[in-house]
């Protein structure tokens, strides 16, 4: 069973709806209790760091969501903020901790136009299970001003080039992070979607 | 690098999806659900909805097309998001923070103001703060008084004496992350962009800008493209003619213009 994790983001619905074409089997994540039935744990995001650690921890998920993901090693795939609160430290509205399962800095971009926003391409700098029939300088749908740069271990999978280059998709043993919103990049978006519920 | 959009705009009124000559008068072209299975499936960047109508009644009034009524606004917000993944975009009537929690709720991915920048600019810094910039597009209507001179026209309709530069700066300021500018006077005309307005919203702020008003023919995304706007939007061009989105696209990409490369029909078909 596939759970999403509801915890007010913005793009609850339109992950919930992306993932209902490839599965049936969905649950709705809001408190403690709901991780125990669920094979994968996907947590969508838009919106502010500070914003979505918030609500996670309001929502008492913190725990049993690391010992899902760190301890009993369900695939985690995080969506643009879902991805960048994996890091240890956001720079968005001060300085703030993250679930720090990822050595990284989540810091705003240098780009004049912000936020960045559309289909950018993705490089692909290590092909691995999530990003299977995708090819390099796919495009995705981004929405950020904010991301990860740099990466202290060896987690960086894919960038993406709009001023500087920033970390687009990361990944640690059963950890998945995508700066870009694969519910909202038709075909390809799908596609890796598929490719991480049949991992 | 990052891809110039090109953003299919749907006119709702009333539940039907019309065309509109100068926000004055309209032409009816059929149901939502044809509408959105075409511009989904047509290598669509976006989409945006606005609605249109003068009343709150969506009833299409016509049980002999075979497919059911809309009642309400938000079933076709969710009609639309189950089908399209591609991000929507819903404007129109939305005047309180109840009104955005809906069409959020229902799978917007963004919301355009228009009326609410002027009424209530609280809205815009309310709605920013609690769902992200990202979320908010202001959209403005822009009518040409004389040589490089614009007013705003509120709701399209009533006029102010507020300039529409001025207006996208405090929009930029209150937490707005899109500005889609419209002109009056080119819309619906399909005889170009107001290059000159585009232009300078673009220049007038940090935040992207969707320029809409005016295409007829594709040359005229080529000029709007090569304005400093991040994304150019239409609405009757594309309802016109079968795979008018995926013709266009390809027509630009192999131009050599920044948009996304038009992904093949048949395969597309296949996987959606």
């Amino acid at each position: 069973m596939i759970g999403i994790i509801d915890y007010g983001s913005g793009n609850f619905a339109s992950v919930y709806n992306a993932v209902s074409t490839i599965s049936n089997n969905i649950k709705t994540i809001t408190k403690p209790e709901d991780f125990k039935e669920v094979s994968h744990i996907i947590l969508p995001g838009v919106g502010s760091f500070l914003g979505a650690m918030k609500k996670i921890q309001e929502l008492n998920l913190v725990k049993e969501l690391e010992r899902n993901v760190l301890g009993l090693k369900k695939p985690y795939l995080g969506i643009c903020v879902g991805m960048q609160i994996l890091a240890n430290e956001g720079l968005e509205f001060g300085e703030n901790e993250g679930l720090g399962w990822i050595e990284a800095k989540v810091e705003e971009l240098k780009n004049e136009r912000l936020p960045h926003v559309g289909w950018n391409e993705i490089e692909i700098e290590k092909q691995i299970s999530i990003l299977e029939g995708i090819e390099d300088k796919a495009t995705f749908y981004f929405v950020n001003s904010f991301a990860i740069k740099e990466v202290n271990d060896d987690s960086m999978v894919v960038c993406t080039d709009y001023e500087e280059r920033f970390v687009s998709v990361i990944q640690k043993e059963n950890v998945f992070g995508v700066q870009f919103h694969p519910e909202k990049s038709q075909d390809y978006g799908i596609q890796l979607l598929k490719n991480f519920i049949n991992l | 690098m990052l891809k110039k959009r090109i953003i299919p705009v749907v006119l709702l009124r009333n539940g039907v999806v019309v065309q509109s000559r100068k926000f004055k008068r309209y032409q009816m072209l059929g149901s939502p659900t044809a509408t959105v299975e075409r511009l989904s499936s047509w290598n669509s960047d976006e989409l945006i909805y606005l609605d249109i109508s003068p009343s709150s009644l969506y009833d299409l009034g016509r049980d002999d097309l075979n497919h059911a009524d809309y009642d309400t606004i938000e079933d076709i917000i969710k009609l639309i998001a189950k089908r399209c993944f591609v991000p929507l975009t819903f404007g129109g009537k939305i005047r309180t923070m109840g009104d955005v929690a809906m069409r959020l709720k229902n799978g917007a991915d963004k919301v355009t103001f228009n009326s609410a920048l002027i009424d209530s600019p609280e809205l815009i810094t309310q709605c920013s703060n609690k769902y992200g910039k990202q979320f908010v597009v202001v959209s403005i209507d822009a009518k040409k008084i004389e040589t490089s001179k614009y007013v705003v026209f509120k709701g399209g309709k009533t006029a102010t004496n507020i300039c529409p530069f001025e207006l996208a700066k405090q929009a930029e300021a209150s937490g707005a992350g899109e500005i889609l500018i419209n002109s009056i006077d080119n819309d619906g005309a399909g005889e170009g962009f107001d290059l000159y307005l585009i232009d300078r919203m673009a220049k007038s702020v940090k935040i992207p800008v969707i320029a809409l008003g005016g295409a007829g023919e594709w040359k005229h995304f080529e000029d709007a493209l090569n304005t400093g706007v991040s994304a150019v939007a239409a609405a009757n061009i594309f309802q016109h003619s079968e795979n008018s989105v995926y013709n266009l696209k390809k027509h630009l990409y192999e131009k050599g213009f920044n948009v996304r490369k038009t992904l093949d029909l048949e395969k597309e078909k296949k996987l959606l």
